[in-house]
């Protein structure tokens, strides 16, 4: 049981599979970073093949090269800590017990692209996560790994400061995340530019997520051959996942890129399912019919959440959360997000008191394919992907409701 | 307010406006521990940061309103925040909801009377593989049942004092 466990009470530990994460020689990819070249680092990380775990899957390689070739004195590495999408909590337990390979990750980043500035912002429901991560900030500033002339390398300066979200999804997308530590209101901003090239107070900025850095210290570790051999050639490497829902065992687990869903519901428990929800709210419905797919950039890509839905679920209701979920947490900058999400919420209502015909059916699906192209940020894009999926592949369950005591009106 | 009272809250601000510095980036932290403190933004509050950090005061309540952790209205010494995202959900969030406003006599979104206790929903606590989960200000409790509501609150009631924090966390473990 971690120290944070402890401090909480009310916490109960979670379930994790084996993690390379704790077989990893502490420091090891920092040591091996400070000896290469700004070049070679990246060279590295390109060669892994690694893509952001946080879902979007944009490669990390390409990300640090673009900030490394920006012309600018002050640049920034961000840590994405706003872990906030529905069934994702594999960043918690990962800032729980390895922040320091995160820290690490961050100071290799910081080395690579030129950055002397790092900030963590941890989202507000994980305050709790704060003391710890001072603390080992503090010590990692006493071992001189952090600071001025990390390790003994000449001109390499790196220090990390934390600040907190004060509850809002929508910061984790980068521009709106920025937006946030600039003292705005959460609201995502065009791109491009893009935050490498335009980031932190119009500076280049990598923003990368939790577990993303935390490989990326791995990769300088064990090699980028090493995770290159693991997943499939599109999308290599390990990724934790957060697996909750009606399985036997909910936690947070390890797995190779490209492992279907069957033999992850076989891991944690989970057979009997009727489907999965990958990707959290803004991701997509799965069917049982369907658990051949894969986990990866290149068939079913995510940041790790997955949705077990056991056999007696309504699927109109999950529609429904995700749903609500939306409507609450889209900022209301642009309007097929802002009153798409209400429209579609209204439909499911609809649905559930069994009144919606075919026709209007179809028109609320050509609204939400319209907001996947029309809404500016990806919120509002993704926010229909639950709803669609779950029309596509479960019509036979939602039409022609006759149970109006699901439409739960309190 | 009393005078004495809005002198001591422009004490504050300009010490958390020395600890944070005194540019755009310094507002959301400051704040945020304004809000810590008082369980509240005032408007007073408000002109205040907006006059240190030379912005309208607009602005500062533009942010205010942004963020569902900032509130202008005042909130309880204790803020209570069930998770009602997917996971929570499936594992009984209702009923825990339906017993926090038996035993607080108010709805969601509301606080007591007595000014100890705000009942609020949350979105995704990042807590779901033991759901139902809720936040007491910064403690986690998982796996709640409606039977260990009572306790939450109790436990609750007992750290009301100087250092309820603290106080919490040694009682509830």
């Amino acid at each position: 049981m971690s120290a944070t466990q402890n401090k909480t009470g009310g916490m109960h530990p979670t379930t994790t599979g084996p993690l390379s994460f704790g077989s990893v020689k502490p420091n090891q990819g920092l040591q091996n970073a400070a000896k290469k070249s700004r070049a070679d680092i990246i060279a590295e990380i390109s060669a892994s093949g690694m893509k952001g775990r946080g879902g979007a899957g944009f490669p990390t390689g390409v990300k640090w090269n673009l900030a490394a070739a920006a012309q600018d004195s002050t640049k920034y590495v961000i840590c994405n800590a706003d872990e906030g999408e529905p069934g994702t909590f594999k960043d918690r337990v990962i800032l729980s017990e390895y922040s320091d390979l995160v820290f690490e990750g961050m100071t290799i980043a910081g080395l690579a692209i030129g950055a002397r500035q790092g900030i963590v912002y941890l989202r507000g429901e994980y305050s709790y996560l704060r003391p710890l991560l001072e603390a080992v900030l503090e010590r990692r500033r006493t071992q001189e790994l952090l600071g001025e002339s990390i390790l003994g390398r000449e001109g390499f300066s790196f220090d990390i400061t934390i600040r907190m979200g004060s509850g809002a999804y929508v910061c984790g997308e980068e521009t709106a995340l920025i937006e946030s530590l600039e003292g705005q209101r959460g609201e995502p901003r065009n791109r491009p530019p893009f935050p490498v090239d335009t980031g932190y107070m119009g500076h280049p900025t990598v923003v990368n997520n939790v577990e993303t850095l935390a490989w990326a210290a791995c990769i300088l570790a064990k090699g980028a051959a090493w995770f290159k051999g693991i997943g499939t050639d599109k999308s290599t490497g390990l990724k934790l996942f957060s697996i909750s829902g009606d399985c036997e065992r909910p936690g947070v687990y390890e797995f190779p890129m490209g492992i279907s869903i069957s033999e992850l519901l076989r891991e944690v428990g989970g057979e009997d399912a009727k489907a999965v929800q990958v990707g959290g709210a803004s991701g997509h419905c799965v069917p049982a019919k369907s658990f051949a797919r894969t986990l990866a950039y290149e068939d079913i890509p995510t940041g790790g959440s997955i949705i077990v839905l056991g056999p007696g679920r309504d699927m109109l209701g999950i529609a429904r959360n995700f749903l609500e979920f939306f409507v609450e947490e889209s900022c209301g900058q642009c309007t097929p997000c802002r009153a798409g999400t209400v429209k579609l919420l209204e439909g499911v209502e609809l649905l559930q008191e069994g009144r919606c015909s075919m026709k209007y059916l179809r028109e609320l699906c050509a609204l939400g394919e319209t907001m996947q192209l029309a809404s500016k940020c990806g919120l509002g894009q993704s926010s229909p992907n639950a709803f669609l999926s779950i029309v596509k592949e479960f019509q036979d369950e939602i039409m022609g409701r006759t149970d109006l005591a699901a439409a739960g009106k309190e | 307010m009393l005078v004495t009272e809005q002198d001591a809250l422009r004490q504050e601000i300009k010490a958390w406006g020395d600890m944070y510095g005194r540019d755009r980036t310094a507002l959301i932290p400051i704040l945020q521990e304004i809000q810590r403190k008082h369980a509240r933004i005032s408007e007073y509050a408000m002109q205040i940061v907006a006059d240190m950090l030379d912005i309208h005061p607009v602005e500062v309540y533009g942010v205010v309103s942004f963020y569902s952790f900032l509130d202008h209205k005042p909130k309880g010494r204790f803020v209570i925040r069930l998770c009602r995202t997917i996971s929570c959900d499936m594992h009984d969030k209702d009923r825990v909801a339906r017993q926090l406003q038996n035993d607080l006599g108010i709805r969601f979104g509301e606080t007591t009377p007595d000014g100890r206790f705000t009942l609020e929903w949350a979105n995704c606590i990042g807590m779901c593989d033991q759901g139902p989960a809720l936040l007491v200000n910064d403690h986690v409790f998982t796996r709640v049942t409606p039977d260990k509501v009572h306790d939450i609150l109790e436990g609750c009631r007992r750290a009301m004092g100087v250092h309820a924090q603290e106080q919490m966390q040694e009682q509830l473990v």
